[in-house]
């Protein structure tokens, strides 16, 4: 059993005494601030970030994985106790788990969106570490063309899957592949789009992106809609749930785990979409389903298996193909790149104690989750209750100094300031930052692999369709646009969007 | 003019991506095109560029037939003051040191909020700021003064 031995591989790594530390700071941390209202994982992520950068590569990877599990699940617990989900994912989870908060179960909530992202976890991590080696073996036959018409299904897929226009998805993706090409290029040393400034000759810090768009832009954007919250006096009740409560569990999280960890694997799905199916597919199937939207527990325990599940499945394409499927992974991608790591199917025979050493610790990070996050739930309803005004300039403080730290320079500060500028115009546009931070990530390798395809295909552009692996992905890039495009279907896509 | 558009969000994220584009093509003609075989490093961004302003022009043209949701008000005041709290902790920094960027972020950027009164911000401002000093500095080492040159005398 090979898998054994790569798991045990990964577990030696993951159990060394400094990995398990870092481990449960990230969980911690990804939780206390992702529990704050209005900060999902990618700002959480992207706040954090640089203080992994002086870890080494395990350690880092590890740190970073942790804080987005724990990001994850303390965005559940804003979503359960003030009705405020800090991210799209657990958007879901609000609509009953808030209702049973108000009727005093929300420990029950809380107990359950635990259990059920733990089991969930379990799941995907084995599924994970199944299929991650063949995926990876595929993915060392690909030549450039493959590459290339794999970022394109991967960019089309997450702009069909975006909700909001189609047109400024696509748009907001071509901005960020642009964004992504400013400072030298790599073949002939010249220098782009830098306006001579020696600041952005090694391009822009994925991070100084990141924290503006989704930092800055979102509290600029929050502070329009500054009202007092209602903190209900929080009594968060009993903890466990009893025989029957598990009872009308267990299904949900077995059909939510297994949606999440589906979708979790296309591109542009990720945690959102797996939440979203996962609830209404409950809803449809459940006996209990009069009951969805007052406080029914299958409601928290379906969507949270799914997108504890998509959010560990999603690991498989960044791990396997150097991809990201949403723009967790593309951070993910961009703290990797910072380490010295080359992210692809490379990663998984060369540095193997990495690639297992993460995969284990993403199984011990769950176990962090539920051992550390109930007892400490009055904690977390503390940090909660900490008044959006006072919380935003703290926010701003770590922002700052951490983009200011990447380099040393204030630079990216000002610039940081100017994506702040950016990303509040497009929320104010309804164009979302999410597909152009994508873009930004894919633009430098996307541009590295067409050149490398057109190169050995002596400029025959005709390569990507007669290489049988690359024209399949770009007819399903195709088909999945023309299906957007069909009126018809285009109506229905709304109508799941709105649901 | 307003009125003949119907679609306020079309109109304006496609005179964004028309703009970026052209620039992006405009631009490029300084750098070498290359041929697609050999491609230079004008070839893909001017590509994309031209993408990009195509796709503005057909968002701007399709603002003028479909109606949607008009562009809710910008908040002009919190934009300035956060932008303007950012820039001047850039601007503080190194010469005036972590302790005295943090209180100014904080307080400037707190005054956006309808909510500020000075006594309570700067009871927050002093607490992030030893807070600050204390991670960054004390406890993860990074290069940064707590009190610049100039408040040294």
């Amino acid at each position: 059993m090979e898998i054994l031995q790569n798991l045990a591989l990964g577990f030696d790594t993951a159990l060394s005494l400094t990995n398990l530390f870092y481990c449960l700071i990230g969980v911690f941390l990804g939780t206390a601030i992702g529990v704050l209202p209005g900060l999902g994982p990618v700002a959480t992520i992207a706040m954090l970030l640089p203080a992994t950068f002086t870890l080494p590569p395990v350690s880092s990877l590890i740190m970073l994985s942790g804080i987005y599990y724990g990001a994850q699940y303390g965005g559940s617990t804003t979503a359960i106790l003030v009705n405020l989900p800090g991210e799209s994912s657990s958007v879901v989870t609000a609509l009953d788990g808030y209702q049973m908060a108000r009727q005093g179960r929300a420990g029950k909530a809380l107990a359950t969106a635990a259990l059920a992202s733990f089991f969930a976890g379990t799941v995907a991590t084995f599924l994970l570490a199944l299929f991650a080696p063949p995926l990876a073996d595929l993915a060392l036959k690909f030549g450039p063309a493959e590459y290339f018409s794999l970022m394109v299904l991967g960019l089309v897929a997450s702009v069909v899957l975006a909700h909001g226009s189609l047109l400024r998805a696509v748009g907001m993706i071509i901005l960020g592949l642009l964004l992504g090409l400013v400072g030298t290029d790599v073949n002939s040393g010249t220098p782009r789009y830098t306006f001579d400034l020696p600041q952005l000759a090694d391009g822009i810090n994925f991070v100084v992106v990141a924290m503006g768009m989704f930092g800055l832009g979102e509290i600029i954007a929050n502070l329009e809609h500054e009202e007092s919250r209602s903190l209900l006096a929080m009594k968060v009740g009993t903890l466990m749930p009893d025989k029957e409560d598990l009872k009308r569990i267990v299904a949900p999280i077995l059909r939510g785990t297994a949606l999440g960890s589906l979708l979790g694997i296309l591109p542009g799905g990720g945690a959102m979409l797996a939440s979203f199916s996962a609830y209404s597919v409950e809803k449809k199937v459940s006996k209990n389903s009069a009951n969805f939207g007052k406080g029914a527990i299958e409601g928290v325990a379906a969507p949270e298996a799914a997108n504890n599940a998509g959010a560990q499945t999603s690991f498989i394409p960044m791990l396997t193909l150097g991809i990201p499927s949403n723009p967790v992974m593309a951070l993910m991608i961009g703290a990797m790149i910072i380490q010295g790591i080359q992210p692809g199917p490379a990663v998984m025979t060369e540095q193997p104690a990495l690639f297992w050493g993460i995969i284990a610790s993403m199984w011990i990070g769950n176990f962090f989750l539920i051992v550390l996050n109930l007892p400490m739930i009055g904690l977390w309803v503390r940090m909660i209750m900490v008044p959006y005004h006072f919380l935003y300039p703290g926010i701003l403080v770590f922002c700052a100094i951490g983009v200011f730290s990447l380099s040393n320079s204030e630079f990216d500060v000002y610039l940081m300031a100017l994506f702040g500028l950016f990303g509040y115009i497009c929320t104010k546009l309804s164009a979302e930052p999410a597909p152009m931070l994508l873009g930004f990530i894919i633009g430098p390798m996307m541009e590295e692999y067409l050149r490398r395809a057109l190169l050995l295909s002596r400029s025959d552009p005709m390569v990507f369709l007669q290489r049988p692996i690359s024209a399949t992905m770009l007819i399903l890039s195709a088909i999945a646009m023309a299906v957007v495009l069909l009126p018809a279907l285009r109506k229905k896509r709304e109508e799941a969007f709105v649901e | 003019m307003s009125s003949l558009i119907r679609n306020q969000k079309d109109f304006w994220s496609g005179i964004i991506f028309l703009v970026v584009g052209l620039a992006a093509v405009i631009i490029g003609r300084e750098y070498t095109m290359g041929t697609a075989g050999r491609m230079g490093p004008a070839y893909f961004p001017t590509i994309l560029g031209w993408l990009l302003a195509l796709l503005g022009m057909i968002s701007i043209v399709r603002s003028l037939f479909r109606p949607g949701e008009p562009i809710s008000r910008f908040a002009i005041k919190d934009i300035v003051m956060i932008m303007s709290a950012v820039i001047l902790f850039g601007l503080l920094i190194r010469g005036a040191g972590l302790f005295v960027a943090v209180i100014t972020l904080v307080m400037l950027s707190g005054f956006a909020s309808t909510k500020f009164k000075v006594l309570p911000f700067l009871a927050v401002a002093i607490g992030l700021a030893i807070f600050a000093v204390l991670v960054f500095v004390t406890g993860l080492g990074l290069p940064m003064p707590i009190v610049g040159p100039w408040l040294r005398f």
